[in-house]
């Protein structure tokens, strides 16, 4: 029994707060990544806003072990479970670089994923074993200048030409487009006119470095400004029908089971990323004085840190009983689109607040706080709109 | 879903399963009725008592159910499903505010005379500590037990209290130190209070809540034996303090419970109601309204259960309940105020549903500690 006649309560604020899906196993290596983030990563974040991030730094974590903890030991990888995974979405914040972050989610939770569920042998060693060391980078083409949120409007189209399929179109917003060698790219490979529905999609494995795949310039952004975004060509690019990823004509489901698990690493990279704005401004409101005190120490903007620190566990203890079912191997899209839907709000909301606490100073780039809310509005687009969320959501309750 | 939400197991949805059964056959068919009488009848008591509901978490030797604060989560939790929220806040009151503290602190005697009778349904208790004077601000009560021989003369006023009307007995935080300075906090003391002479209850109007009996009670020259007084002398307010982690829990999980109920009616009558041609659900602002809600009532759940989690491992989680009473009471309403806009005109009507619950759930922000109480507290735990 929790409460006997002695125990009265007695807020214990420094204990703690472990969630029940971590072990230590996992908090060693939350540290581990921290550390390695805040010594050779933080740092630079500020001149990677200028540059984007170098490929070394792929290298590195390959080299660390950081890109494959939880694929499989057969791989390279770790062979850890899927909340490692969790972990580095998490940890990696720590870096200051939302750009980075992002970079590597979409070489260990985005493109990788697709390739070890539906690949086969040949293409798991020839692409996801170099990606695990870091030695070769990944992207992923869903998105055409002229279908977003609606997938299946995409045009780009796969022709099979004898052994070979003939690929024509173009990708936009494409992380890593400029420094990957592979993409995994969403065709339509539907033949003869015929409207397969969603059956006329597949999935493939394209070198970038094949003829005909033309990269445009890089994309000017909002934030995310370390990360390089692509607008990519194909024209009369060729590749064998080996580089076919899964099943024909499954494309579809294949790249939206691959939104799950972006979307769920996404969640969990948004609470990180806002706690730590969160607590670089609580700092902040304890050192700043105004009329006198503390400006923290004002009844609203303490309650406005109440508010926000209550937003966060909201959203944290939404991620992370959904990470738990899809762990256990539920597939659980309606949980992950609420997370991912509440998680990209609450993270806009907490940074939009941390700029007003700072005042005119939050408005400034020194401070930091306008590139969080530069970069994390991102994420109320990316992956999936909130629109799009909603409309999962309720149509999964039939409506 | 495959598996039920941790830390409950599949033995929780059994006893969830049955007590849901009880409720809609023996409860939720009268609410209205209830309501409109502003009143829910004694009995329910012992309708409760003998299915074991009032006494889940408490011990076997007492006529208890010997289970857990998990068990009686279940029981708090559906009893949204009463759909009246006064009669859920009456028994709420018995079983989550009035008996603890007796339990806890109580002397074995005590517990013969007052927790064995309320976990049959033959005794009420009610907790007794807001006053007219002192609300959120718990050390300002001004309700007197003054020493005299064998007891205590108990003077003052109580009120906003549930089953204010119709409890045998109620646990008051009194007044026993008189000091100046005054000694906050090391000058309060917990009585049980019989009703008898000089115990006066005037039931109150409210804006929902309609069939508990909130009352205001006076108590006036009241003797109080010595053998009342509620664990160690003086040291109330940390006896009060001790339950409140429970009672903010209890409030968070029935939220938890009524923003399902309301979902899901809610979400059956845009199915339902047709309009320019095709359900409302049919239209994408009520099926992302409808989307957004049931966000927010899972992500509710989600706050909760891990509070409750850490709860009843012993963490003594005071971050995570007050951020759960915050965020759920709060949300509650919103929620069932976007329901009552989904229902138009008839959300609006008496005979449906939603206005009541919107009505009921607006006390959440209010009761147990105002959102504004649980601001402070958070403000205090990020040393603000």
């Amino acid at each position: 029994m929790a409460a006997t006649a002695e125990s009265v309560m007695k807020p214990d604020f420094g204990s703690s707060r472990k969630h029940f899906i971590f072990t230590d196993e996992h908090e060693a290596l939350r540290e581990s990544i921290t550390n390695f983030a805040i010594k050779e990563l933080a740092p630079h974040a500020e001149e990677w806003e200028e540059t984007t991030f170098p490929d070394s730094v792929f290298h590195r974590m390959g080299e660390l072990g950081f890109l494959g903890l939880d694929k499989p030991e057969s791989y390279g990888g770790q062979g850890g479970d899927y909340f490692s995974a969790m972990v580095l979405a998490e940890a990696i914040t720590n870096a200051n670089c939302g750009g980075l972050a992002m970079g590597i989610a979409v070489q260990t939770d985005m493109a990788m994923p697709p390739i070890l569920a539906f690949g086969t042998e040949e293409q798991k060693q020839e692409w996801v074993v170099p990606a695990i060391a870091g030695t070769k980078i990944l992207c992923l083409g869903i998105t055409e200048p002229d279908a977003g949120s609606d997938v299946k409007g995409i045009k780009t189209r796969a022709v099979r030409d004898g052994e070979d399929y003939v690929i024509n179109g173009s990708k936009t917003y494409i992380t890593n487009g400029h420094r990957a060698d592979v993409i995994v790219l969403v065709t339509k490979t539907e033949v003869g006119g015929t409207d397969s529905g969603y059956d006329g999609f597949s999935l493939f494995l394209v070198p970038m470095d094949a003829p005909g795949v033309i990269r445009e310039q890089k994309l000017r952004k909002m934030g995310m400004h370390a990360s390089d975004t692509a607008l990519l060509a194909f024209q009369d690019v060729r590749v064998p029908a080996s580089a076919m990823l899964g099943e024909e004509g499954k494309g579809f489901y294949h790249i939206m089971w691959e939104l799950q698990g972006e979307r769920m690493i996404g969640a969990a990279g948004c609470v990180a990323g806002a706690q730590k704005c969160f607590e670089h401004t609580l700092a902040y409101a304890k050192e700043r004085e105004a009329f006198g005190k503390a400006i923290g120490h004002f009844q609203v903007i303490r309650h406005k840190f109440a508010e926000m620190a209550t937003k966060l566990e909201s959203a944290r203890q939404l991620n992370y009983v959904t990470a738990w079912r899809f762990a256990n191997g539920e597939y659980p899209v309606r949980e992950i689109s609420m997370a991912k839907l509440h998680a990209a709000r609450v993270a806009c909301e907490v940074a939009d607040e941390c700029i007003q606490i700072h005042g005119g100073a939050g408005y400034m780039k020194e401070y930091n706080v306008e590139r969080v809310w530069r970069d994390m509005r991102l994420n109320r687009i990316g992956a999936g709109t909130d629109e799009i969320m909603l409309e999962v959501i309720g149509r999964s309750y039939g409506l | 879903m495959s598996n039920p939400n941790p830390p409950f197991t599949d033995e929780h949805e059994e006893l969830r399963a049955s007590i849901r059964g009880f409720i809609d056959r023996e409860l939720a068919p009268h609410a209205q009725s209830w309501e409109d009488e502003r009143w829910f009848p004694d009995e329910v008591f012992g309708k409760l008592a003998a299915q074991g509901l009032l006494g889940l978490k408490y011990p076997e030797s007492y006529g208890g159910q010997g289970g857990d604060y998990l068990h009686e989560a279940v029981l708090v939790e559906e009893l949204a499903r009463t759909g009246s929220g006064g009669t859920a806040a009456g028994i709420g009151a018995h079983i989550n505010i009035a008996t603890p503290p007796i339990w806890k602190f109580g002397t074995e005697e005590q517990k013969q005379r007052y927790l064995v009778p309320a976990i049959r349904g033959e005794k009420i208790g009610a907790l007794g500590i807001t006053e007219p004077g002192a609300g959120s601000d718990v050390a300002a009560l001004r309700t007197r037990a003054t020493p005299v021989d064998g007891g205590f003369l108990l003077n003052g006023e109580k009120t906003y209290i549930t089953n204010g009307v119709r409890a045998h007995f109620i646990v008051t935080a009194v007044k026993t130190k008189e000091t100046t300075p005054p000694a906050r906090h090391h000058d309060i003391s917990f009585l049980i209070v019989d009703r008898g002479e000089g115990v006066t209850s005037a039931k109150l109007e409210k804006l929902g809540w309609h069939a508990s009996d909130t009352a205001t009670i006076s108590f006036e020259d009241v003797f109080v034996p010595a053998e009342n007084l509620l664990g160690t002398e003086h040291e109330g307010f940390k006896q009060i303090m001790a339950n409140f982690q429970w009672e903010r829990l209890a409030m968070a999980l029935g939220a938890v419970g009524a923003m399902g109920l309301a979902w899901e009616r809610t979400a059956a009558f845009a199915r339902e109601r047709q309009a320019f041609g095709r359900p409302l659900s049919g239209h994408q602002a009520i099926r992302h309204k409808l989307a957004d809600l049931a966000t927010s009532a899972y992500t509710c759940r989600c706050v909760t259960y891990d509070a409750l989690r850490r709860f009843v491992a012993g963490e003594e989680p005071l971050k995570e309940v007050t951020m759960a009473k915050l965020l759920t009471q709060r949300a509650s309403f919103e929620l069932m105020d976007a329901c009552l806009q989904i229902h138009g005109g008839a959300g609006y009507m008496r005979e449906v549903w939603v206005e009541r619950a919107a009505r009921d759930s607006r006390l959440g922000p209010i009761g147990g500690g105002s959102d504004e109480i649980m601001r402070e507290i958070l403000g205090r735990v990020l040393a603000l």
